[in-house]
């Protein structure tokens, strides 16, 4: 007999369940985690070199880089002084929560501050799976242009904070700032955003302050 | 491409509904899925095709009900469908907007067999 039933289940509601157990690990062990997403090249890796460089003294710090192959980023952020888990997707193009949670248990989570998860490159995928981090960063980058927030709102609408990278290319890109900002503050209303430089490390401050602030209350 | 796992995820929330129904045969599969959700329909077919094999799903056909993103001028009030490059409201200009729909991604209903 043909039947219809009623289901009404959010289609990734597994992944999302991994990520409130990840969550729970973190809170458990009073470590700080950021998922850090962003297009190929606007400076994911520049921005948490930086990072581990100017807060290492003070915080312990690791790093969990996503990547669908190689292991560039994870030397990178290991050669600057923090613990580096690599992922290898395999061609996959985010992480998922079930993907992290499997590299949890190679770090000892009760000794860091931070943990930066580093995701694939990529402005669409990422945004759909949780990964039970406490905050979501996105990193624009001046060249990538200014219509992005119109052209990935599911990426724009979902996350924390803001990082507008290489503030430095101004003068030699198009791009307008009042289109730009306009169209993040519509997805995503008061997003603390932080425009800067890893380059000349303009505005780095306000993003390690921003950064510091929470570790402590976390 | 992150259809694989959305397909797998689909295949597993509709056994799990069809067995406590005692189902034989799942025939369709009824999704909902938002403007602001990035998902090929195609795609997901075809990774359905392959892991829905040797189950009581196999050869049940997916249905995607679209949903279009609506935004809500809190200024205005008015309810509008936004255009490629511009968000702000098409009556007052106003940025001071609300997405009411457009987010939606979920498994709506099955169609089964007993």
């Amino acid at each position: 007999m043909p039947d219809r039933i009623t289901v009404i289940e959010n289609i990734l509601s597994k992944n999302d369940q991994i990520a409130s157990e990840n969550r729970a690990l973190f809170d458990q062990a009073g470590v700080f985690t950021l998922n850090i997403m962003a297009s190929p090249g606007a400076g994911k890796t520049s921005l948490i070199e930086i990072t581990i460089k100017k807060l290492t003294k003070s915080l312990q710090i690791a790093v969990v880089d996503g990547d669908i192959a190689t292991s560039i980023d994870a030397d990178r952020v290991a050669a600057v002084g923090a613990t580096a888990i690599q992922i290898n997707t395999g061609g996959e193009c985010h992480l998922d929560a079930a993907m992290l949670n499997n590299e949890l248990p190679k770090l000892n989570l009760s000794d860091l501050n931070l943990l930066i998860v580093e995701n694939v490159g990529n402005l669409i995928c990422p945004a759909s799976f949780q990964l039970g981090t406490h905050k979501s960063i996105l990193i624009a980058s001046i060249p990538e242009g200014d219509d992005k927030p119109y052209k990935y709102p599911g990426m724009y609408s979902g996350v924390d904070a803001l990082v507008i990278n290489k503030i430095d290319l101004l003068p030699y890109v198009p791009f307008d700032m009042d289109y730009f900002i306009r169209g993040v503050e519509i997805l995503n209303p008061g997003l603390v955003t932080f425009p800067l430089s890893c380059m000349t490390l303009d505005g780095i401050e306000d993003w390690l302050n921003w950064l510091l602030k929470l570790i402590k209350y976390e | 491409m992150h259809e694989l796992p959305v397909a797998e995820s689909l295949l597993e929330i509709a056994l799990k509904y069809a067995q406590k129904a005692e189902a034989i045969q799942i025939s369709h599969i009824h999704i909902v899925i938002g403007q602001l959700a990035s998902i090929v329909d195609d795609s997901v077919q075809f990774y359905w095709d392959i892991i829905s094999k040797d189950t009581i799903a196999e050869c049940a056909v997916l249905h995607f009900k679209r949903i279009p993103s609506q935004f809500l001028c809190q200024n205005c009030s008015q309810k509008y469908h936004p255009n490629n490059n511009d968000f702000s409201c098409p009556a007052c200009s106003s940025t001071n907007i609300k997405i009411i729909a457009g987010r939606e991604f979920y498994l709506e209903s099955i169609e089964i067999e007993t």
